[in-house]
């Protein structure tokens, strides 16, 4: 029995050696060239750099250690290693061909392979040349990418060579392009050249613009620097059709920002508007509940460190219960004594918000934590080159529309909702009928709150998380509230939007820090005209 | 009936309170002074001037609280900006006194401003021209708070806007400034603001006969603002206010055109408080945009709170009290301030509505007073 187990386990080991024999052999000849580092001069390097090109995906790891600076020879036996610098000051290794982990060492026992800028540049040249027949399209696209504006005889070359292989479609039309500016700087045939410019036309390459725009570059006198008429014709009006894209597309951008920060001030204030429009209680703490929901997120992070893919679901419904407990207890604890005297309110909860910001930065200290993106909620969608909309962003512009649609539903089917519009109208009134006023008003600020706390959880995706991260929410979101008309929840959605929209339009112009003043005055003068918001609260109330 | 038109007679209150005020305030800034200067730094009874310098300080916060208290107090307008006009007072000041450096900056350039010669400006903004006169920098410390406050009181009074809204308003302003004074283009030294300030009026800030000098002018002008604010608040005016504070629209029904009188008030405070800013920089040496931080203008309302608001003399106790509890405070335990400050705020507006000064003037017992909300007591203002 036991010699049958020793037979397949025999055989399976031959079988293996011989399927990964060949990449050994290349990385045996590697090694032995990247023998030749150790101690070797700055000037003798490029010929050495240049062999490890032969090894092909293999050498990728230490090429890329090599241009980051993290590339040792390790002293006791001259073995060539990455290493990266750990917590305590040593340096965890691995081997640089084998990507096996060594022990860590200290910095004493490492000599660093040293490198300059020239060497940083070849080392990128033979990464992209490597890595353009990568079998992943991806790599080959990134790649292709990175070769567009350095467009030497050998890398046109490579590309050449490239083009023959290649299957993938849109890794394809790259070469095409790369192949295409090549032939538009370098060739003087003016058949070549147009057809060149026919295949440059409709992409959004920067490049491609660039190169036009040299192209159509005058010198100081005013000639242009290009002689062909016909080119310069051709060119100019593909510049021009790729200049309106450009322009269509950075509109799209600016709108897009502007959602994505509406989607924010949104979060923010449709607590705010629950507090404040409903119960007409200022909450200046609300800031400071946005905080607790973020600093939420990070400990369910903490605690979940092998499902952080997952942590930030977790986070949501945590934050609100975190946030609206505290939310409750504020409520409770302080703002039931001071009912009917709102400027008093607004004092003890600025004190609250005080005492809440100097415990977090007692427990979590005062630097800033960083909540990890799990990998749905990170990158970007790109839909060409100039233009992508990052995912955290559009995630939690659909998450505000959901959390503010699902808050109208509360308020509207269920019957806490039906209390607290009634307590909201008329609280004598619906104190007589027997509505539980006392626990309707705790019950909408622990909604309100957590509304915050969820809030919280967005921003986290957003900014790093700190003691501060709420104070500059809360005039913002008062300036949404009062802006869209207090007691009006639909007033807070188009109030978000539009002055998000507002800001990001302003930006360009006039900078962040004065669009922010703008906007604050020229909310201040709206207020002159519409003194009850884009949409006022219809009723017979007397001010 | 003599005793009736006293006791409505403006000047009856200051007759009444201003004396025990004064005398007080006299004693003790004469009595620091002379104990800086001619005591010998040997003696126990010996005042640092550090202490001079400190209590000088105090005695502007005691002026801005001062100011917070006539529109709050008063008027019931709860102003979360006045950091903004304080900071506005002092950055008059800190120009002019820039302006004095002279060619004895860092880069001795005789006319720029170190800041600006670090930003490679090559000429003087034109806001900046005429501050190296004296006057022209006392009159900019009251018209430009002045004015900013008429613009913004008259927005927003004339179109009602109060309680909350008119709060959120003011702090709004102050952190718009603060923005716009940590740009390096505002031209007022961004971030570090105004610093390293040689003399003033060609004394030299830095001497202790001067820095005795600017204390008691401190409290000679904090002295005036009381004896003038007492009498603006018993005058006929004074009464509209507190109509105005209790009941603003049966005021408005009555005839009284409320917003006048309360854009009055609101610029007749902010310019106590630009007052309190001027004298606040010489010597603390420095004026920043930290300065508008909403914060430093919350802080002063808690000032007021504390000292009991609506009788002057409480808001600059509560300044003092406070203030010094800070310096206490911050030097020992750091982090509990905060705490310290958050506490501050719930315990005085749940448990001391009308302050430390409430507590006196009041002759129930202090238990009766904690307990009050058993006894189904009234809320105090209207609803807003």
């Amino acid at each position: 029995m036991t010699s049958l187990v020793k037979h397949i386990l025999g055989i399976t080991l031959l079988i293996f050696s011989f399927a990964i024999s060949a990449a050994d052999e290349v990385e045996l000849d590697l090694r032995q060239i990247s023998q030749q580092l150790v101690g070797a001069k700055l000037k003798a390097l490029p010929v050495i750099i240049k062999q490890f090109e032969t090894g092909g995906e293999v050498a990728l790891p230490m090429l890329d250690a090599m241009l980051k600076g993290r590339l040792f020879i390790r002293k006791s036996d001259k073995l060539i290693v990455v290493g990266e610098r750990q917590e305590n000051g040593d340096y965890a290794l691995m081997d640089a061909l084998s990507a096996e982990s060594l022990t860590a060492l200290p910095k004493k026992q490492l000599k660093k392979v040293k490198v300059n800028n020239r060497l940083r540049m070849q080392l990128r040249d033979i990464i992209a040349r490597v890595t353009l027949f990568s079998a992943d399209p991806d790599i080959r696209e990134s790649a292709v990418r990175n070769m567009l504006n350095k467009t030497s005889k050998d890398n046109i070359a490579m590309l050449e060579q490239a083009k023959n292989v290649e299957t993938d479609s849109s890794v394809m039309k790259l070469i095409d392009l790369a192949l295409a500016i090549n032939v538009l700087t370098t060739s003087d045939i003016q058949a070549e050249r147009l057809s060149a410019l026919e295949i440059m036309d409709g992409s959004l390459e920067p490049i491609v613009f660039n190169t036009l725009s040299t192209l159509l570059a005058q010198d100081d006198a005013g000639n242009n620097l290009e002689a062909d008429k016909v080119v310069r014709e051709k060119a100019l009006k593909l510049k021009n059709s790729i200049q309106q894209e450009i322009d269509f597309y950075e509109l799209m951008e600016k709108l897009f920002f502007g959602l994505s920060l509406g989607s924010v001030l949104l979060l923010a204030a449709t607590g705010l508007a629950i507090t404040f429009g409903v119960m007409g209680v200022l909450n200046m703490a609300h800031g400071e509940l946005i905080m607790i929901g973020a600093y939420t997120a990070y400990v369910v992070q903490l605690l979940m460190p092998n499902t952080l893919e997952y942590s930030i679901l977790v986070a949501i419904p945590a934050a609100f219960l975190v946030a609206g407990a505290v939310g409750v207890l504020i409520q409770r604890g302080v703002i039931r004594f001071l009912h009917g005297r709102p400027l008093e309110t607004l004092l003890a909860t600025f004190g609250i918000s005080l005492i809440l910001q100097q415990a977090v930065r007692s427990i979590f200290s005062p630097l800033n934590r960083q909540v990890v993106s799990p990998s749905w909620l990170s990158g970007s969608w790109e839909l060409n080159p100039i233009f992508s909309l990052t995912y955290n962003r559009l995630y939690i512009l659909f998450f505000a529309l959901l959390v503010f649609f699902i808050l109208q539903l509360v308020l509207k089917r269920t019957s806490l909702g039906l209390n607290v519009r009634a307590v909201s109208q008329n609280r004598g009134m619906a104190k007589a009928i027997g509505v539980r006023t006392e626990w309707v008003d705790a019950m909408t600020f622990g909604l309100g709150s957590g509304i915050a706390g969820i809030a919280g959880v967005a921003l986290s995706q957003l900014t790093n998380v700190g003691p501060n991260l709420g104070q500059a929410y809360i005039i913002d979101s008062f300036m949404v509230v009062v802006f869209g008309g207090v007691g009006n929840l639909w007033g807070t959605l188009v109030g978000a939007f539009s002055l998000g929209m507002l800001n990001k339009f302003l930006e360009p112009v006039t900078g962040a820090v004065l669009a922010n003043i703008v906007i604050l005055v020229s909310i201040i003068l709206f207020i002159q005209k519409r003194p009850r918001g884009l949409f006022p609260q219809k009723g017979r109330a007397a001010e | 009936m003599s005793t009736i038109r006293n006791q409505f007679s403006s000047l009856h209150d200051l007759r009444e309170k201003a004396p025990i005020f004064l005398a007080v305030l006299f004693g003790t800034t004469i009595y620091a002074s002379v104990c800086n200067l001619w005591v010998p730094e040997e003696s126990i009874f010996h005042v640092t001037t550090y202490t001079i310098t400190l209590l000088g300080k105090y005695l502007c916060y005691a002026l801005l609280a001062l100011s917070v208290d006539v529109v709050w107090g008063y008027c019931g307008i709860l102003s979360l900006g006045h950091g903004a006009f304080f900071a506005l007072g002092g950055y008059t000041m800190g120009m002019y006194l820039m302006r004095q450096v002279g060619d004895r900056g860092v880069y001795g350039d005789p006319l720029l401003p170190d800041f600006m010669v670090f930003l490679d400006w090559q000429e003087l903004p034109w806001f900046w021209h005429g501050f190296d006169q004296f006057w022209v920098a006392m009159l900019a410390m009251i018209l430009v708070p002045g004015l900013l406050a008429f613009v913004f009181g008259w927005l927003a009074f004339r179109s009602r806007v109060a309680g909350v809204y008119l709060s959120i308003m003011t702090q709004a302003l102050t952190y718009a400034l603060m923005l716009a004074f940590f740009r390096n283009e505002m031209g007022f030294g961004g971030n570090n603001g105004l610093t390293d300030f040689k003399d003033i009026l060609g004394f030299n800030l830095q001497s202790d006969n001067v820095r005795v000098a600017l204390f008691l002018c401190s409290a000679v002008v904090l002295a005036l603002a009381y004896c003038l604010s007492l009498l603006i608040m018993s005058s006929r005016f004074g009464r509209v206010i507190l109509g105005v504070r209790d009941a603003e629209n049966r005021a408005r029904f009555i005839g009284f055109k409320t917003e006048n009188y309360k854009v009055s008030l609101f610029v007749y405070s902010a310019i106590l408080a630009a007052i309190a800013g001027a004298l606040y920089v010489p010597q603390v040496g420095i004026i920043n945009p930290g300065e508008f931080s909403p914060l430093n203008s919350i802080e002063v309302v808690v000032w007021v709170a504390v000292g009991g608001r609506g009788t002057l003399y409480g808001a600059i106790v509560g300044a003092l009290l406070v203030n010094y509890a800070k310096t206490r405070f911050t030097a020992v335990f750091p982090e509990a301030w905060l705490f310290a400050l958050g506490a501050l705020f719930v315990s005085v507006t749940i448990f001391l509505p009308q302050g430390l000064m409430g507590l006196i003037k009041d002759k129930r017992s202090v238990t009766g007073k904690l307990f009050f909300w058993r006894k189904g007591r009234k809320p105090e203002e209207e609803i807003v």
